[in-house]
């Protein structure tokens, strides 16, 4: 079976280093680190993946300017959206769900939960 | 004269076709009374063989009754070995989501140990601290003090959600803050938010060997955080002694760094 692909965008290596951990347990995937949004566009427009995790609060380049980019590029439009970020208002989340993320989760993150969208979008068990 | 003649033959043959068909139907029927009059005979032999074999009835009668009975007992056993193997199930099942959760906590302890002692260098280690209390503790405004040992005083190194300036310096053992620093007990407050920076809600002393060193404070959660986990009582203690050695550490490393450089400049100086 062909590995899935993960990409993970988020500035902080705590963060980074606990999705991870949290990710590695599900089967056959590979988990690629960008550290803020440009290298997360870089990495995502030179390689395929099926699942994005994106913070927000980024240097550089923040999420929504990362999604809004992915969104409006059509070889990138089907790759999964999943937001984590501190930023738990409702009018928070309604942007980045119209933007084109497909799940938003907030901080502080439970790995079971993370684990559970990620399977839900990659549809493995 | 013929015609009458040739009509009566027509009607002749007409009645003998309607006589054959009622001997084949008579003949059906004396068929058909035979086969049930057999029957009737065949029935009262086995009545009549029944009635000679009470004993035999009784028997049979015993066995069937055993063998339900039996049937009705494998069938209560299995009904019971159901319901103990749903619980059974019940139980790993809510075992392996408390082993899943366990797993989860001891990552996060894990990786906020492992990050804090990750670097040397004084604002790495506040960095980290920092994105601890944000990600892994879901904190919106909060400070980290370290100790001036020679004033007795708490002094505000970094802070989040507010600059560092707004948030007032404490004395050792006075106010909540310092009292609980100067009793080397982390100390929750019943809020989940504070708008006086010398009131938190929440204060992890920073020790090394029961010695405070410093404090981390936190005055309000994440709109998303409703309170505290026991996850959050367990990263409150890591923080509190890894985040103080890791401090420490790198103080202590900076010092010597500046130590070995001035050394090395008055050897340079020697030496030329």
């Amino acid at each position: 079976m062909e590995k899935r692909r993960i990409l993970i965008v988020e500035d902080s290596p705590t963060m980074r280093q606990l999705l991870v951990f949290a990710l590695r347990r599900l089967k056959n995937v590979e988990i690629v680190e960008a550290q803020d949004g440009m290298d997360g566009l870089r990495k995502v427009s030179s390689d395929h993946f099926d699942l994005a995790l994106i913070d927000i609060n980024m240097p550089v380049m923040d999420g929504l300017k990362l999604i809004s980019l992915i969104r409006g590029d059509d070889s990138l439009l089907k790759i999964p959206i999943v937001v984590i970020t501190t930023e738990g208002a409702k009018e928070d989340r309604e942007r980045a769900l119209s933007l084109g993320a497909n799940e938003y989760l907030t901080k502080p993150i439970q790995a079971n939960k993370v684990l559970s969208v990620a399977r839900g979008l990659l549809k493995i068990d | 004269m013929s015609d009458d003649r040739s009509n009566i033959f027509d009607r002749q043959e007409e009645f003998l076709g309607i006589f054959k068909k009622g001997a084949e139907f008579t003949r059906e029927l004396l068929t058909e009374n035979e086969r049930l009059r057999r029957k009737i005979l065949g029935v009262e032999d086995q009545q009549h063989e029944a009635a000679q074999n009470p004993d035999d009835w009784e028997k049979l009668r015993v066995e069937l009754i055993g063998t339900i009975a039996n049937l009705k007992e494998e069938n209560r056993s299995f009904r019971e070995r159901l319901v103990e193997s749903e619980e059974e199930n019940r139980k790993f099942a809510d075992r392996y989501v408390e082993i899943e959760e366990e797993n989860n906590n001891l990552a996060n302890l894990y990786v906020a140990s492992y990050q804090l002692h990750s670097t040397l260098d004084v604002d790495e280690v506040l960095k980290i601290v920092i994105e601890i209390v944000i990600n892994l503790i879901g904190a919106e405004v909060f400070a980290v003090y370290l100790l001036d040992g020679k004033n007795e005083e708490l002094r505000v190194v970094a802070a989040e959600g507010v600059p560092p300036s707004e948030i007032p310096n404490c004395p050792l053992g006075k106010g909540s803050l310092g009292r609980a620093v100067a009793a080397t007990e982390t100390t929750c407050w019943d809020a989940t938010r504070s708008d006086d920076y010398t009131e938190p809600i929440v204060c992890i002393p920073l020790l090394i060997e029961k010695r405070p060193i410093g404090a981390i404070a936190i005055f309000s959660l994440l709109q998303q955080k409703e309170g505290f986990t026991p996850l959050d009582h367990e990263l409150f203690n890591v923080l509190g002694g890894h985040a103080a050695t890791a401090l420490f550490a790198a103080r202590l490393y900076g010092q010597s760094e500046r130590k070995l450089n001035t050394i090395q400049g008055f050897l340079d100086l020697l030496t030329q």
